[in-house]
């Protein structure tokens, strides 16, 4: 049966198309936005396959080995403007990015090559990539293993053949004890040594405060003393200790052929891992992409942020969520309660829930700068020359840190928690706290015992809401607190374990950081879409875990169905 | 009546409702509220008009009379919970065993202990039963596990629920019908051991037999409480008071004992209401 045209659109139906319309593309721009840095972002940790192969430019022969990281189609005029010989007829050619790598000895370590100019292109079994604690990735071929100044093996060949295998392994085991005894350079120098420098540090200012309050009796100052002395020969012991370790890491060195047949040194103690994509089984080369992502999310950056991992920046972004969320939930409770069940309703009233509402328009940056002027300089200076006035003029509270950053945040989300605790409050039937009241509990009572817990879904609401738009700020953050290369985490072992006064780093800041601050573009490129991904997976699972615990409360205090 | 009618049809035994043949005459009991000249306007518009009357201790006192009269409005004067609105003035005295509970020195959560109130609909709190039964208790200060223990049982039983719930204790009050969540919040009220109980309209939102489980209940809980009760019904207000109180349009028109007030009223306007003339 045909429809006319006005029969269909009084049925509703154009309506129902339109919303449903709108809402399918808000889901595919989600999912394509999801999928977009995801895909850009997770292939940068999957084992490329090393090419090999002549290049040819200018008449010139030469030999390139390294990945292609990204093709494009480039037009030829543009290519012929720029003085390369094209053939006539050709519109388009194919470029290729290639990480050639060896930044030690070429100086770049990506170049850009034409596809038509490739010619005799292998994967020979044999080369080899090393990622370095300096200098990015090398690529070339395995020569020698020396200890020492004695040679352990070498090998001239481009085969695989017992003889190279043997030489990879023992180069593996190599690396190995290299790592395992950088762990142990790590824990002195990372956790032992830097938590006697922080004593050290206590006890100078101990000794500075001593000054300052003109303490004349000299017993405390020798009991200092006593301690620095104990301390610093505890120090000259690790120092000892570092020095063997060092000794002993820097023994093995390997030689290295590279593309234009130059053979490098390269020390053991610089190499993070080495492998040979080319022979590689898919199986292998998951477990490699596994270790790196697992690098990626639990280890320290390398290389000014483009290499290594992101964990300082996880760890900082989660600590400052979750040190704003219960800063602002007490304060946006409390605010919203006296509101809405104590103030006498009227124009004042009416004055502040619009000025609470306009508050939640301001600009994020406008908060940094609040953040800066007051907290920062003017808080944290008034307590600093208060409470730390041995540490002056060095800052303590009174510079950027983790407890200025989340209170601006704090700022910057509270009218979300009073808003939504307001909402919920207003929703609890007046027949319960009837209930109460007639009780004989007092209006306090009734408020505790019976109206806060059933409002407290809509607290978590708005902490939800509090939780999505503090992880994502990042502006008001540069200006208070977040740096790009934290020394230390803001949480550790050393008293008082939380240092609100520290800098910390931020993924969103790191994204920043990587994508517009690297030295290194190309290699920074993949990292930035990988830490946005995983900013979005840490504000979602911040997110899922307070939903989680409101739907509990939900649960628990289900209102009447009135 | 036709309440009755639908009680035997439902099986129900309702020969403990049928009041015991007594005298009763009002100027022989015991005072426990006395109402003196008491006017209540919100706003501008006053709502009751000087009301006078004592009200019996340990009797059912039933206030009737068509919606708007006030009847309500003077319940809610017993404990005071006419200071929750906001332009509401009172003036004139209700005195509890002597004393006017609108004088500035009364702790108005004692007053509220002392005299409790149900609502109309059922309000439990989204808490366990026994954490309903027990939160008067808790208000109160009381820590002690057992005294807990026993008096939420004894409160249960009085409220005739405890064998529908004492399997279920510590499961959510709202998972309860609506007839046994009222019964729930009398067993809240009577748990802390009121003097006067208020009732305002409880089974207006029950079904029969709930309603007449709640009447049951009312007529057992008269030898240890005063019970006022606010009612639309008046076969409800029949069944279950000694004494019934007529209020239109903010005054009280006529106060006595309910056979007399229903059989042979004093006033023309009692007599129209309750043969259904109007209101």
């Amino acid at each position: 049966m045909r429809i006319s045209f006005t029969e269909w659109k009084k049925s509703g139906s154009p309506w129902i198309w339109l919303n449903a319309g709108a809402v399918a593309i808000c889901v595919i721009m989600v999912v394509g936005l999801l999928g977009l840095i995801a895909a850009r972002g997770l292939v940068h940790f999957w084992p490329a396959d090393i090419l090999q192969a002549k290049y040819s430019s200018d008449g010139n022969q030469s030999l390139v080995i390294g990945e292609i990281v990204e093709s494009e189609q480039v037009p030829a005029e543009q290519l012929r403007d720029a003085g390369v010989i094209v053939p006539d007829g050709t519109k388009m050619m194919r470029r290729d990015l290639m990480k050639i790598g060896n930044r030690d000895v070429g100086g770049m370590d990506f170049t850009w090559v034409l596809e038509n100019n490739l010619s005799e292109q292998s994967y020979p079994q044999m080369l080899f990539a090393t990622e370095r604690r300096e200098w990015g990735n090398f690529y070339g071929y395995l020569r020698a293993l020396k200890e020492g100044d004695t040679l352990v093996g070498q090998y001239a060949g481009y085969d695989k053949t017992p003889e190279y295998m043997a030489l990879w392994n023992r180069f593996e085991a190599s690396i190995e004890r290299a790592l395992i005894i950088r762990k142990d350079i790590y824990q002195i120098e990372k956790h032992e040594i830097g938590s006697i420098n922080y004593t050290l540090e206590r006890l100078r200012l101990e000794q500075r405060s001593l000054e300052l309050n003109e303490v004349s009796d000299p017993a405390p100052y020798a009991a200092i003393e006593v301690q620095r002395a104990e301390l610093n020969a505890n120090y000259q012991d690790l120092q000892q200790s570092l020095i063997d370790l060092y000794t002993k890491i820097n023994r093995d060195s390997i030689v290295a052929e590279i593309s234009n047949g130059q053979q490098v040194d390269i020390a053991v103690a610089k190499i993070v891992r080495a492998f040979r994509p080319n022979d590689m089984s898919v199986t292998a080369k998951l477990a490699h992409y596994g270790d790196k992502l697992w690098e990626f999310v639990s280890d320290d950056p390398r290389e000014a942020n483009t290499e290594g991992g992101i964990f300082p920046a996880i760890f900082g972004t989660v600590m400052m969520v979750i040190l704003m969320s219960v800063l602002v939930t007490p304060f946006g409770v409390v605010a919203a309660v006296y509101l809405r069940e104590y103030a006498k309703q009227g124009f004042m009233t009416r004055l502040i829930r619009i000025s609470v509402n306009n508050l939640a328009g301001v600009p994020s940056i406008v908060y940094g700068v609040f953040g800066l002027g007051f907290f920062v300089y003017f808080l944290g200076g008034n307590i600093d020359s208060l409470f730390f006035p041995e540490a002056l003029p060095s800052p303590t509270f009174g510079t950027g840190g983790l407890m200025w950053a989340s209170i601006t945040l704090a700022l910057l989300t509270v009218p979300v928690v009073i808003v939504a605790t307001e909402e919920g409050l207003s929703r609890i039937p007046r027949s319960v706290r009837e209930g109460s009241l007639a009780l004989g509990a007092t209006k306090a009572e009734t408020l505790w015992k019976v109206v806060l817990p059933m409002a407290s879904p809509a607290m978590m609401t708005g902490v939800i809401l509090a939780i999505a738009r503090a992880a994502g700020e990042v502006a008001p953050l540069m200006l208070v607190g977040v740096v790009k290369l934290a020394p230390s985490l803001p949480l550790d072992a050393n008293y008082p374990f939380l240092h609100l006064d520290q800098k910390f780093m931020h993924l969103g800041f790191h994204i920043y950081d990587v994508g517009f601050q690297s030295p290194n573009v190309e290699a920074a490129r993949p990292l930035v879409y990988a830490t946005a991904l995983l900013l979005v997976m840490v504000i979602a699972l911040l997110n899922i875990s307070a939903v989680q615990l409101r739907n509990h409360l939900r649960e628990k205090y289900k209102s009447l169905e009135m | 009546m036709k309440m009755t009618s639908n009680a035997k049809a439902h099986g129900i035994d309702i020969s403990s409702l049928q009041r015991e043949v007594r005298d009763l005459d009002l100027s022989s009991e015991t005072t426990t509220l006395q109402v003196k000249d008491l006017r209540l306007s919100y706003g501008d518009k006053e709502a009751l008009h000087g009301i006078n009357m004592d009200i019996p201790k340990r009797r059912v006192t039933a206030f009737i009379g068509p919606s708007g009269c006030g009847k309500s409005t003077l319940l809610r004067c017993f404990n005071r919970m006419n200071d929750l609105v906001d332009d509401c003035n009172i003036s004139g005295q209700i005195l509890l065993d002597g004393n006017n509970i609108f004088e500035r020195t009364v702790d108005v959560a004692d007053l509220r202990r002392r005299v409790g109130m149900v609502f109309q609909k059922p309000n439990p709190f989204p808490k366990s039963i026994y954490e309903n039964v027990a939160y008067g208790l808790r208000i109160q200060g009381i820590k002690k596990k057992r005294d807990i223990d026993e008096t939420v049982e004894w409160a249960l039983r009085s409220a005739a629920l405890w064998d529908e719930v004492k399997d279920r204790l510590h499961e959510s009050a709202l998972g309860m019908s609506g007839g046994q969540q009222q019964r729930l919040v009398i067993a809240r009220t009577i748990a802390v051991k009121p003097e006067v109980l208020l009732l305002d309209e409880p089974a207006s939102a029950l079904d029969p037999i709930s309603t007449l489980k709640i009447e049951e209940l009312i007529h057992d809980l008269k030898n240890d409480f005063t019970i006022v009760i606010v009612t639309h019904n008046m076969q409800q207000a029949a069944r279950v008071s000694d004494y019934t109180a007529f209020m239109y349009m903010g005054d009280l028109i006529e106060f006595g004992v309910t056979d007399t007030l229903f059989t042979n009223p004093e006033k023309k306007q009692t007599e129209d209401y309750i043969t259904g003339r109007y209101g």
